[in-house]
């Protein structure tokens, strides 16, 4: 066996809180990357996951610094290395491609500047031969106008094709190790796969190897040789990725498998109810938009029926107009034409106009419960004022009913007296939740509620949702981009796309094929859990979206 | 409700906790001016008004700490008075300006559109204008009292405050937790008092520090141009206008006002920027 | 919206804050109380002379009409007369104007290069000794009240050791050291006044982009340092920086009036504030237009210089 390229041992980097104590978030880390293999990171927020990627290459965030370990590249500690041999390293041996690279480019060089900017004020290439390696990488990588792209300035391309420039950053001066950090994770998901696709025709057309930091283990297994995965700092299991994924030894790792965005196996015809006349919740044929006289339209001749008692998933990418419908039937902005109908009246376009019973009983969950709740109220007045508000509860009834809450969404009672910068991701999406159920709704608008938790929290929230719905018999709307989930979850599901709904239905006839072209391309965006699956992907995506335009 | 007033307390000492030496030293020193101003009749060795002895600039002796000042009054009295003054006004300044540029910048944001639009130019329309120049012409036709100072420096000071509230209001009023309170049905007046103050309170506390010394440099400069204060009232802005020929005979007592002026500034500021560090509150901007 | 579609708005903005501004002075010179005709006659006041010195100055004339006469006049360069003397307030102006321009254009040409130093040396090393002391001073010199630097130097240089005249006046014939011997000080306290101001905000303006995660990937991709510095991070920093400097170029506007006074310089400043006291309404409109023109002159240009600078503006999709 060769010497590896990368040995890391040891490696445990610290922060300092503000009362001065420190404490370690990276914990004795070790681990080897050969020389063209890829290697996967893998853990939840606050794995260490970056900071160990970053840490490779001898770099620290502001407030982090290392306090142990060896980081060796073909024979040299890169952590014992001065600045200014760091920065020969960096870009040449060792380079990086960052989550997000709207940010990350700077918005006053054209790209093709910072794209040979290395090669070029190191002498290793001339200008020339620089540029047009760039246009060679920009073609390989699948980018529209591969000569001209990179006179542009960052703000104008797309944040997909930005993600592929600074790929070709990253490889004009053909390093020895490439790192990527979460590298799709900003973009939409079909868009992801495209991205993805490129990323590994790169690394494997080149040989290079690579660390590839992500959350995502489905999204890892196709591009990864090894995965090693984290939590709070320290590794959990390493090995081979076709190990890992089939016969995972640590319970973490199995739940972290086990929370897989993946679709079901088999998807399941919704129990049949009969649906009541009139019901729940109608929009009927509604179109709306911004700005003035509402011209830029969001939404177009939707129709919309949600029953008493069931889940009706909207699922959709960004710019779909799905958040734009959660917030019409909330009274948050009125329809263009068209209305929104409960119990079969037609409902006020706006909230000042509703009544208040009408209001208490559609309630609204927002996405980031750490600016959905009120950093400066403890979670007694958030959840008793609904309370007092809508049903008139004194604030001591109010406050025997919070503890009651509480303890229905799996949170200790003595919470009421805390604020929610003192609770976590999970336990603050509880909160949010227990804040619509302290309306007693008997429908809940859940927008995108758990997409910016980590996996295995994610799947805590849908079962606590699932058992609101059988205690309580409430109706979700549940809106998202996640298509694996909202299978799981949703009686009846709506598709939208440009502000349409292309497919609607129950669940197992929008998402069984024969379906729609958007539908199933949305499908075929979900990874799958074999190593084997993102080359097929790929060229089904662009069969269908060849048959779509 | 044991558990509030536990983490009421417990705040308290984590402030107290935080403290630096430099920070406590600040601290005690704008406490001990305070006190000074509220009960300079009964500190001040001698009636700031009377004339002890014929000798201008007369140096420091033991009756007389600071020596006198150009008409042969005591300076450290007239001191005393003199902070007594420009804390006073100062305070009522910032009062008023707060009061009113909180209240129009929450409406404003809370409002927002047409009625956020029209003040908020006005508002700009009135920032274009130097704050000195607004003052002197309005000195210039009312003549200046108390009440003109006042009302003018208070008026200038509001759109500044107005700004600060506003942006720190429609920041606020974007988060999702007031989303939330609109979707509920809640009145404007609900989601400003119970959303949106509580989370701009640190953020308002460092900008009444920062106006309360502006408020303070400003009248000084004014009295100091002998357009503010008016004899025979004098705050420390008029003591180093009366006493600038000291200079000439080598005595410092114009010196005395002018850094009293800048003690109480400093040690304002300094408690601000640990106010804002201590909460990693911003201000949106700094001007 | 192209560029030149955003500046021709600006400056059109700009127009109306002028005309705004001029409306503001007029009429809080004119329609409050403290009647001009009061004013220039004093105890001599009779209801006749009143009537006629009204007559004289135009003041029956609607508060529209009169506001139009003025700014004709003005812009055409006609101040009118000083109501204390009589004397034409054009040619003073005209004598002052330069003076004050010649002690405003000394401070900013010390002040502005010393303050953006001064910022970025604070803002390379964020929490070294340099910006340590760089913070705490500044933190300090903000608080000072206008006059307090300019008094010590008076009393350190001037009169402890008597190496520079305490009081600045200029009389003609003075030759270049002559007027470098009288300026020193004046510019000095000058630039005290606005220095603190611009290091403290030069320094969080490169901060804040220092801080940005294009700097944090232009490290991690391998710029050496001075070329960090220089090619990524000062680019996207001049926009602010320039802000910051018309910002504060700005507060001369007061700071000139108070240094005026203490030197005894014939400046505006001071011709303004001899115009307050002696409540010569003429004289004050003219001073307050001529420094309100010159601050919102400034701010236009911050506002148009930071636009340009912006790559985001200049290169639209």
């Amino acid at each position: 066996m060769v010497a590896p390229l990368l040995e890391v041992r040891r490696l445990d980097v610290s922060v300092r809180d503000k009362k001065g104590r420190e404490f370690k978030i990276v914990d004795g880390i070790s681990f080897d990357v050969q020389p063209g293999e890829v290697i996967a990171l893998i853990g939840e927020s606050g794995s260490g996951k970056t900071t160990i990627s970053l840490a490779c290459m001898g770099y620290t965030r502001p407030g982090c610094h290392l306090t142990g370990g060896t980081v060796t590249l073909g024979g040299t500690n890169v952590l014992d290395l001065d600045l200014p041999a760091l920065q020969d390293l960096r870009g040449r041996d060792i380079t990086y491609v960052a989550q997000s690279a709207a940010a990350s480019f700077n918005g006053a060089m054209t790209i093709d500047a910072q794209v040979t900017e290395i090669p070029v004020i190191t002498g290793a290439m001339t200008r020339e031969k620089a540029l047009a390696k760039a246009a060679r990488l920009y073609r390989d990588l699948e980018l529209p106008d591969p000569e001209n792209i990179g006179k542009r300035y960052p703000h104008q391309v797309s944040g997909g094709q930005l993600q592929r420039l600074m790929a070709a950053m990253a490889m004009i001066s053909d390093p020895r190790l490439l790192i990527l950090d979460e590298p799709t994770t900003a973009l939409d998901v079909t868009t992801q796969i495209e991205v993805l696709y490129s990323f590994k025709k790169l690394i494997a057309d080149n040989g290079t190897a690579a660390i590839y930091v992500t959350h995502d283990l489905s999204l890892v297994a196709q591009v990864a040789d090894h995965i090693l995965v984290l939590k709070d700092g320290k590794m959990v299991e390493y090995g081979p990725t076709e190990q890992i994924i089939r016969d995972p030894q640590h319970d973490y790792t199995k739940a972290l498998m086990a929370a897989a965005h993946l679709m079901p196996e088999e998807i399941h015809a919704p129990p049949a109810i009969d649906a009541e006349e009139p019901p729940l919740l109608q929009v009927r044929n509604v179109t709306a938009g911004y700005g003035p006289a509402q011209k830029l339209i969001a939404l177009r001749n939707i129709d919309l029926t949600i029953n008493a008692g069931e889940t009706v998933g909207v699922i959709g990418e960004s710019g779909s107009g799905k958040t734009t419908l959660g917030r019409l039937i909330s009274g948050l902005m009125g329809a263009k034409e068209g209305g929104v109908y409960l119990d079969g009246k037609q409902l006020a376009p706006s909230v000042g106009k509703r009544r208040r019973e009408e209001l208490r009983q559609i309630q609204f969950a927002f996405q980031m419960a750490d600016v959905a709740l009120n950093p400066r109220q403890r979670l007694n007045k958030i959840l008793s004022r609904p309370m007092m508000f809508y049903r008139g509860l004194s604030q001591s009834e109010a406050n025997r009913e919070v503890a009651r809450l509480l303890e229905r969404v799996d949170l200790p009672t003595s919470f009421a007296w805390r604020f929610p910068p003192e609770l976590s991701g999970g336990q603050r999406q509880r909160v949010n939740l227990a804040r619509a159920l302290a309306a007693e709704p008997r429908l809940i608008i859940c927008d995108e509620i758990t997409s910016a938790l980590d996996t295995i929290v994610a799947q805590q929230i849908l079962d606590l949702l699932e058992n609101l719905q059988e205690d309580l018999g409430v109706s979700y709307m549940f809106i998202t981009h996640d298509i694996a989930t909202v299978s799981k979850i949703s009686d009846r599901i709506a598709v939208m796309r440009h502000g349409r709904i292309v497919a609607q239905g129950p669940v197992n006839e929008v998402l069984t094929p024969p379906c729609h072209e958007y539908t199933q391309i949305l499908i075929n965006s979900v990874p799958e859990m074999r190593t084997d699956w993102l080359d097929e992907a790929v060229v089904e995506r662009r069969r269908l979206v060849a048959a779509l335009d | 409700m044991t558990d509030m007033a536990r983490t009421w307390r417990g705040e308290l000492r984590e402030a107290v906790g935080d403290l630096t030496p430099g920070v406590t030293l600040c601290l005690l020193f704008l406490v001990t001016v305070f006190l000074v101003g509220a009960f300079a009749p009964w500190i001040a060795p001698y009636d700031q008004a009377v004339i002890l002895t014929n000798e201008s600039f007369s140096g420091s002796s033991s009756e007389m700490w600071l020596g006198s000042d150009y008409l042969g009054r005591d300076v450290l009295s007239r001191l005393i008075y003199g902070v007594r003054i420009t804390l006073f006004l100062a305070l009522i300044i910032t009062f008023l300006s707060f009061f009113a540029g909180v209240g129009l910048g929450f409406l404003a944001a809370a409002f927002g559109g047409r009625v956020d639009d029209w003040m908020s130019r006005m508002n700009d329309a009135m920032l274009s204008f130097p704050a000195l120049m607004l003052a002197l012409i309005v000195i210039n036709s009312l003549g200046s009292s108390f009440a003109v100072l006042v009302l003018t420096i208070a008026f200038i000071d509001m759109t500044r405050v107005y700004r600060v509230a506003r942006a720190l209001a429609v920041n606020i009023m974007v988060m999702d937790y007031v989303e939330a309170a609109v979707v509920r049905g809640e009145g404007k007046g609900w989601i400003i008092w119970h959303e949106v103050l509580p989370n701009a309170l640190t953020p308002l506390a460092a900008e009444f520090g920062i106006r309360f010394t502006y408020a303070i440099l400003f009248i000084s400069a004014l009295s100091f141009l002998g357009l503010g204060v008016q004899p025979p009232q004098s705050d420390l802005g008029v003591m180093v206008k009366e006493n600038m020929q000291a200079i000439l005979y080598g005595e410092y007592t114009t010196l005395y006002p002018a850094i009293g002026i800048a003690l109480i500034a400093i040690s304002m500021n300094v408690l601000v920027d640990w106010m804002l560090q201590r909460s990693s509150a911003k201000l949106p901007e700094e001007i | 919206m192209s560029l030149t579609e955003i500046l021709a708005k600006r400056l059109i903005l700009g127009l109306l804050t002028m005309l705004f501004v001029s409306v503001l002075v007029f009429v809080g010179t004119e329609i409050l109380p403290g009647d001009v005709a009061h004013a220039i006659l004093g105890q001599a006041a009779t209801p006749e002379s009143v009537a006629h010195i009204r007559e004289r100055l135009g003041l029956n004339e609607p508060l529209h009409v009169r506001y139009v006469v003025w700014l004709t006049n003005f812009l055409t360069g006609d101040f009118g007369t000083s109501l204390a003397n009589g004397a034409d307030i054009g040619t003073e102006v005209s004598r002052r104007l330069l003076n004050t321009v010649i002690l405003a254009f000394c401070t900013a040409l010390i002040a502005v290069p010393l303050s953006v130093l001064f910022g970025l040396w604070a803002a390379v090393r964020p929490g070294g000794l340099v910006d340590r002391i760089i913070t705490a001073t500044s933190l300090a010199l903000i608080s000072f009240p206008d006059f307090l630097v300019a008094v010590v130097l008076v009393t350190i240089f001037a009169v402890k050791l008597g190496w520079l005249p305490a009081i600045a006046s200029i009389r003609p014939g003075y030759g270049l050291l002559d007027w470098i011997r009288v300026l020193i000080l004046p510019v000095t306290g000058l630039t005290f006044t606005i220095l603190a101001h611009m290091v403290r905000m030069t320094r969080s303006a490169v901060l804040n982009v220092l801080s940005s995660p294009a700097i944090e990937m232009a490290i991690l991709k391998g710029v050496p340092r001075r070329r960090l510095l220089l090619r990524h991070a000062l680019p996207n920093a001049l926009g602010p920086i320039i802000n910051v400097v018309a910002l504060n170029l700005a507060y001369l506007v007061s700071g000139v009036v108070v240094i005026e006074t203490l030197f005894n310089f014939p400046g505006l400043g001071r011709y303004m504030v001899e115009g307050v006291t002696n409540r010569d309404v003429p004289i004050v409109q003219t001073c307050a237009m001529i420094f309100c023109s010159f601050y919102v002159l400034l701010n236009i240009t911050a506002d148009i210089l930071s636009i340009l600078a912006n790559p985001r503006v200049r290169y639209k999709k």
